[in-house]
């Protein structure tokens, strides 16, 4: 053992193949909004933090758009609850790392119904960027794209490189089943936006805006 | 022997089970979530066998509470089956019913409560109601057959046209202890 910690010392810093791991290079403000595309055709939740401030400078917090800020883990069930009694309409759920990670068993309870309408998004900057950047378990070696996959959602895309986007935002929009994408992204802040933050008044325009009652 | 048991769905069980069933059926209640239950069996069945409901298998009970509010956000209604330890799996998840004004129901059958003889039943049990009421949630305790539909039809009211969280509590007394 001596001998190889020897041996693989070296002066210089190693550079690493683009393939050794996962990239955090995209800039939020600009994938998000590429990748989400005409925010129009969803019906969005978005977790709490990050992805919330995402999809309310995106949509000028619009009324098709419930994010929250607080119920850490209730994205993606709250989606599914949409997607099922609105089969109608396409259900976005976009969350970060960490909230996803707080409830990744409901990727599974996604999966098992596989509901056609329903598109996950994962912004994953592999920090806890709210709290002050603590780095979570994805930055760590956790994969989402392969919980979700292994939880049995079949169409998966994990987004590195903004060559990659266009792809996976077809497959939010045209997917036969459930669709789950990972947008790695760097750890940098998301759009500074100030949005309705009572969440009985989200929800009273939310189904204002969807059923025309509240 | 599930496709025997399920296709034999509607013939077991209490009868009270059955009319809570077609009485959630009859309110519009489209989403029945749960991690699954003695005390829900015949619910979990009925619904796995209703092509017009979704029967959602949970990983913990708190996304039923999540898949719930998005059902209303959708203008559906969901209903939470679960054991009465579940209930401490959802206590921040109830501050989006509490603070969002979602209209919100729950059968929770209970365990740690008359006749429990597991002692890792005790606390959970009976922290069930204080816990549920801390956050804002309306209890209706049913200890007889005869009072299920009554306090079942009292609690869609409540949370389906007042907007309330309610929690009917299908005690022991009702669905018996389990035999240690």
């Amino acid at each position: 053992m001596p001998k190889a910690k020897a041996k693989t010392k070296t002066k210089t810093k190693p550079t690493r193949a683009p393939s050794a791991g996962p990239r955090f290079e995209l800039d939020r403000l600009d994938a998000v909004p590429a990748l989400v595309g005409d925010h129009r055709d969803f019906l969005i939740v978005a977790g709490l933090a990050g992805t919330a401030r995402d999809i309310a400078a995106l949509t000028d917090d619009g009324r098709h758009t419930y994010a929250m800020a607080g119920a850490m883990g209730a994205a993606t069930a709250m989606g599914l609850g949409l997607a099922l009694a609105r089969p109608d309409r396409r259900v976005l759920v976009i969350t970060g790392d960490g909230e996803l990670l707080m409830n990744v068993g409901s990727l599974a309870t996604a999966a098992v119904l596989n509901p056609p309408n329903l598109s996950i998004v994962c912004v994953d900057n592999g920090y806890y960027g709210e709290t002050g950047y603590q780095q979570s378990h994805t930055s760590l070696g956790v994969d989402l794209e392969r919980i979700a996959a292994g939880s049995g959602i079949a169409a998966t895309r994990t987004v590195e490189t903004a060559d990659q986007i266009e792809d996976a935002s077809r497959l939010l929009r045209e997917g036969n089943g459930t669709s789950f994408v990972l947008l790695r992204v760097k750890p940098t802040d998301p759009p500074a936006i100030r949005r309705i933050m009572d969440p009985a008044a989200c929800r009273v325009r939310f189904r204002e805006n969807l059923l025309g009652h509240p | 022997m599930a496709a025997k048991k399920a296709k034999n769905a509607q013939a077991d069980g209490p009868r009270w089970a059955h009319e809570l069933y077609d009485l959630l059926r009859e309110n519009g209640v489209t989403q029945f979530a749960y991690v699954p239950d003695a005390g829900h069996k015949v619910l979990i069945n009925r619904s796995l066998d209703d092509p017009d409901a979704h029967s959602v298998r949970l990983t913990t009970e708190e996304e039923g509470v999540a898949l719930c509010a998005g059902a209303d956000l959708g203008g559906g209604r969901a209903v939470l089956l679960m054991q009465s330890s579940g209930v401490g799996n959802c206590i921040n998840f109830l501050s989006l019913v509490k603070g969002a004004q979602f209209p919100f129901l729950t059968l929770v059958s209970m365990r740690g409560d008359f006749g429990e003889g597991n002692p890792w039943q005790m606390p959970m049990g009976q922290a069930t109601q204080p816990v549920l009421e801390a956050m804002g949630v309306v209890c209706i305790r049913v200890e007889r057959p005869e009072d299920v539909i009554p306090s079942a039809t009292a609690g869609i009211t409540m949370a389906f046209k007042s907007g309330q969280p309610v929690a009917i509590l299908l005690t022991q007394k009702l669905i018996g202890a389990k035999k240690f």
